[in-house]
């Protein structure tokens, strides 16, 4: 008994007005601009974005230190980034987000490490501006071999006027010169983690790339690419790194996931930026383009028919060498490909799916489940903006129901309406769609498995999605006595 | 490499094959510009040593590897232990999302919480305007029973004032006259997550009972304190005052809402001491706390009212059972049934089975203060020694009381306590002075990694092992159930240094 389209936006509509029933006048007003069905052929997806959240909702949403040293900083291996301020923000994030890296923790790496000031009251008072001087001369006796340090900022900071711009400063002076970065990315500035991305990234800008080429014996090639705005999450960025690599480019950085300080300082070299989460990164790659002229073009690495455009799409900045790479490469894994496909396909061919998830990912994984013959009726943003949602406009069908920073209240009406056979969300919403019987993937972490970008991924991806649909506990739910 | 669709690999063998081993050395010598491996094997090395531990032991302002979380997280756990309650956080909003994925992450459970979403502006302004939408909202959403309110460390920095706020709030009409927002400041540059639950608590139960007027019971209140535990450890306190026919309340009884079944329906709230309990908790004869520094200062306000107040220090093993049920005796007047001496006798029997494993054997303890010392007593009991104990967020009286414990038992004469340290001073430890096995929570992992030693999970968070939540740590049960997770750690290592065929597996024992 599938719907037509129309009626599918009738019945998106109806929905909508229910939900917003439950509001009071102004906030249902406010939240009614953040809801909407994707019409085919307009430009965006119809809805607000990037505006502050609603207090008292329950948003998914983050905070700016999250995009920051959750997301962009924190990965980059060879730095310390300590957590300045109460020891919560540090603890919470402490390891959470699976960015993978290799190298000795706590010797030369630091990812998986929380480092905090963890402010007590006197340093409120008194101002933290001291104790983080004496934190650096601690890290450097304890962890000499840390290649930078940057400083993420939690709530207070901003709000008791320390100036920890003067701090790293100075330090850098008196480490000669070593880089330390101080990060303005307090959790109450901004709407969500998307301002802490553009801080972060600003600050690579101001904090490493203005410090000068730190590098002059490296030697660039014709076919140099840095990646950005891949967090490595389960290996993501190793499984496209080795395609990039087999088609014949030279992968000189990656952004953030399994990084080093290095690795950014020669990223001005690069012959072309490939962005993946254009979210969290366009603001870097723009820079690098206005500064350094480095072209930079958006790929998207889930699932076949989308890896294909995008090798292609990035071939055609070079030359025939990499072109025939690129050919070579998607006709090495089209078999597999088609293994998996043809493996899977018949098990989730027509399931349905809803999406809300972060940076990328609403529209990006699209193509993956469509390659699997499944659809996504839903998807929103946490933190996107309006640029996210036109670029939406080419995955999403006609009729998809879009939600903008959805309340928990929201998603868990839509998804009770909708029935979708899958939601794909984060750890906060997986256990409320599991309870109701609702097959669920956390599409942030991969739900612990992983990766799922590139051709060795997209097989992960399928299996995955297959173990979540046809599990056959969705068949207990109901005592017998009770059915 | 590709695939074998038949057997497809993930991240935990997928970059084992040769391709990607020979990737991530190109990477790392072209593109890292790392430190030579010479270089960092020497640097891994010293670490390991005592000139190391003292630098590390200097430390005065860097905190690495915590033990500990911030006070509004203990206020969340309280709340959500209340019927129909959903915990409201004044301040900035990530730190909610953070919250939630904490515990979400635990208990493998929906945790559903609230934030006022204060931004910049209410940075500079106040956050009046957030508590007033915040709180419609919330009640007009999720219809709870009750709002317990905390704050952020930004909402405590700017000084905002709860009460005011919440009754301009009332005075707007965001909840009725008469609806329960109960509140606490729960600043995160003060104590920790267990401050939290203390704050929020005592919060709550004043809000209750403040200007009221006391007619006393029988009955007795029961609190647990910030507890990973927590779904099987009231339960199992539950049975325990059943047998014994006590009537009780739990205060902050969030065992439900943490283990909701998987039936087709979500329930934001279920369970949870009802707010009716929660007022007539007033009229108790004692309190009881599981936690002594979990609830110093609501006992010290209950106490206030006119009731008794008895404090345990999260209680493992025979003794420490022995003793809360004698305190619920002598408190009550109820005996002790047969039952439960029975349950008794079979602790002391399965220690008397297996203790010759546990005996002498060196442990490491980190985890909240309560935690450590239930732990400690325990293991000494088995004839172990409790080596290392380590509280982030312990203090000096709670030294001095870990000291007493060590004092008390041969067991515990080469064994020191650490206040305030974190769990890089304990990889220094470990390093330095080794130990069999070591107790903690998820992180200790990292510490398995780097020391080599085996690490028994038991506290808080536990992110990657299932449902031990679910079981109680606490009565003559819960320590069986600490006694079976110590044993087959130790069997398991047993076995793991003997299963070399033709070198050492003449010990590979079938029956130990």
């Amino acid at each position: 008994m599938s719907l037509t389209v129309e009626q599918v936006k009738e019945r998106n509509q109806d929905l909508i007005k229910e939900v917003l029933e439950v509001y009071p006048d102004k906030t249902a007003k406010r939240r009614a601009k953040h809801l909407g069905t994707f019409e085919e052929g307009k430009s965006d997806c119809g809805v607000k974005s990037n505006v502050k959240s609603i207090p008292g909702v329950m948003t998914i949403r983050g905070c700016a230190y999250a995009g920051s040293k959750g997301v962009v900083w924190g990965p980059i291996k060879d730095m310390i980034h300590i957590s300045h301020g109460p020891v919560g923000c540090g603890q919470y994030s402490w390891a959470a987000r699976r960015n993978y890296y290799i190298g000795t923790t706590g010797v030369d790496s630091f990812v998986t490490m929380q480092f905090t000031s963890d402010f007590q009251e006197k340093d409120i008072v008194f101002g933290g501006d001291k104790k983080l001087e004496k934190i650096m001369d601690e890290i450097q006796v304890l962890f000499p071999l840390n290649k930078g340090i940057t400083v993420q900022s939690e709530c207070p900071i901003g709000l008791i006027g320390d100036d920890i711009e003067a701090v790293s400063k100075k330090k850098s002076k008196e480490y000669d010169g070593k880089t330390i970065v101080p990060v303005r990315c307090e959790g109450f500035r901004g709407v969500s983690q998307s301002l802490g991305h553009h801080i972060a990234n600003d600050t690579i800008r101001d904090w490493i790339f203005d410090k000068g080429d730190k590098h002059p014996e490296f030697v660039g090639t014709p076919y140099d690419v840095a990646i950005i705005g891949d967090y490595n999450i389960g290996g993501d960025a190793w499984a496209s790194r080795i395609l990039l690599e087999e088609m014949g480019l030279r992968v000189i950085a990656q952004w953030s996931g399994d990084g080093s300080i290095a690795e950014l300082e020669n990223s001005p070299k690069a012959k072309l930026n490939v962005l993946h989460c254009y979210r969290s990164m366009n603001y870097i790659s723009r820079h690098m383009e206005e500064k350094f002229g480095i072209p930079w073009v958006e790929y998207n690495f889930f699932g076949p028919s989308k890896i294909e455009a995008s090798l292609r799409e990035i071939a055609s900045h070079f030359d025939d060498k990499i072109k025939e790479g690129a050919e070579r490469v998607i006709a090495k894994y089209r078999k597999m490909m088609d293994a998996v496909i043809e493996k899977y396909k018949p098990r989730l061919a027509d399931k349905t799916v809803m999406l809300f998830v972060g940076g990328l990912r609403p529209r990006h994984v699209i193509g993956a489940y469509e390659d699997l013959g499944m659809n996504v009726v839903g998807t929103g943003y946490e933190f996107g903006h309006n640029d996210d949602y036109q670029r939406t406009t080419h995955y999403v069908k006609d009729g998809t129901l879009i939600y903008d920073d959805v309340t928990g209240y929201e998603f868990e009406k839509f998804v009770e309406k909708i029935q979708p056979d899958l939601v794909g969300s984060g750890i906060k919403e997986k256990y409320v769609f599991q309870k109701m019987g609702v097959p669920f993937r956390q599409m942030h972490s991969w739900d612990y498995s992983g990766p799922y970008h590139g051709y060795d991924g997209f097989a992960i991806f399928a299996r995955d999605m297959d173990m979540a649909i046809n599990n056959p506990v969705w068949g207990l739910t109901k005592a017998p006595w009770k059915k | 490499m590709t695939q074998d669709v038949e057997n497809v690999v993930d991240h935990l063998n997928l970059f084992r094959s040769p391709e990607y081993k020979e990737m991530f050395a190109d990477k790392r010598k072209n593109f890292e510009f790392a430190h030579p491996d010479d270089k960092v094997e020497e640097m891994a090395e010293w670490t390991k040593g005592w000139e190391y531990r003292e630098l590390n032991f200097k430390r005065e302002a860097l905190t690495v590897n915590p033990a500990k979380a911030c006070q509004p997280l203990g206020a969340v756990f309280v709340a959500v232990g209340f019927e129909g309650t959903i915990p409201f956080v004044h301040g900035s909003q990530g730190c909610v999302a953070y919250y939630r994925s904490h515990f979400s992450r635990h208990f493998k459970e929906p945790s559903s919480c609230v934030s006022s979403s204060m931004t910049e502006d209410a940075a500079v302004f106040g956050g009046l305007n957030n508590m007033i939408d915040g709180l419609q909202n919330t009640h007009s959403m999720y219809k709870p029973k009750m709002i317990a309110v905390s704050t952020t460390c930004m909402a405590e920095v700017i000084g905002d004032d709860l009460n005011g706020f919440i009754s301009t709030a009332r005075e707007k009409g965001s909840v009725p006259a008469d609806f329960p927002v109960p509140y606490a400041h729960t600043p995160a540059f003060v104590g920790s997550h267990i401050t939290g639950y203390d704050n929020a608590l005592k919060g709550i139960v004043s809000y209750f009972w403040e200007g009221k007027e006391r007619t006393p019971t029988e009955k007795i209140n029961f609190i647990g304190g910030f507890d990973g535990y927590t779904v099987g450890n009231l339960r199992e306190v539950k049975r325990i005052f059943g047998l014994m026919g006590i009537e009780h309340t739990i205060l902050a009884d969030n065992s439900d809402v943490w283990d909701t079944p998987a039936d087709g329906e979500f329930r934001m709230y279920d369970g949870g001491t009802t707010l009716d309990d929660a007022k007539a908790a007033l009229n108790a004869k004692a309190t009881i706390s599981m936690q002594q520094y979990c609830t110093e200062k609501t006992l010290d306000y209950i106490a206030k009212t006119g009731q008794e107040t008895v404090a345990f220090n999260h209680p493992v093993g025979v003794a420490a059972t022995d003793k809360f049920l004698m305190e619920l005796a002598r408190i009550t007047g109820k005996p002790i049934p047969d039952a439960l001496t029975k349950e008794r006798g079979r602790l002391v029997d399965a220690i008397a089975d297996s203790s010759s494993h546990i005996h002498g054997k060196k442990f490491a303890i980190y985890g909240d203060p309560d935690l450590c010392y239930g732990l400690a007593s325990f293991l000494m009991e088995l004839g172990a020694e409790p080596t290392h104990v380590l509280s982030t967020n312990g203090g000096k009286e709670w030294e001095i009381k870990m000291q007493a414990l060590f004092d008390s038992s041969p067991f515990g004469k080469s064994c020191h306590v650490y206040p305030g340290k974190d769990l890089w001073h304990m990889r220094s430890l470990l390093n330095t002075e080794p130990v069999d096995f070591l107790i903690g929570n998820t992180y200790g992992k990292y510490l398995e990694r780097d020391t080599g030693t085996p690490l028994i999970r038991i506290g808080f968070p536990v992110f990657d092992r299932h449902h031990h939540h679910r079981y109680p740590v606490w009565g003559y049960q819960g320590a069986m159930n600490v006694l079976v997770w110590l044993l087959d750690k130790i069997f398991d290592e047993m076995d793991k240094n003997t299963i070399v065929p033709a070198k050492t597996d003449y010990s590979f024992d079938i029956i130990r």
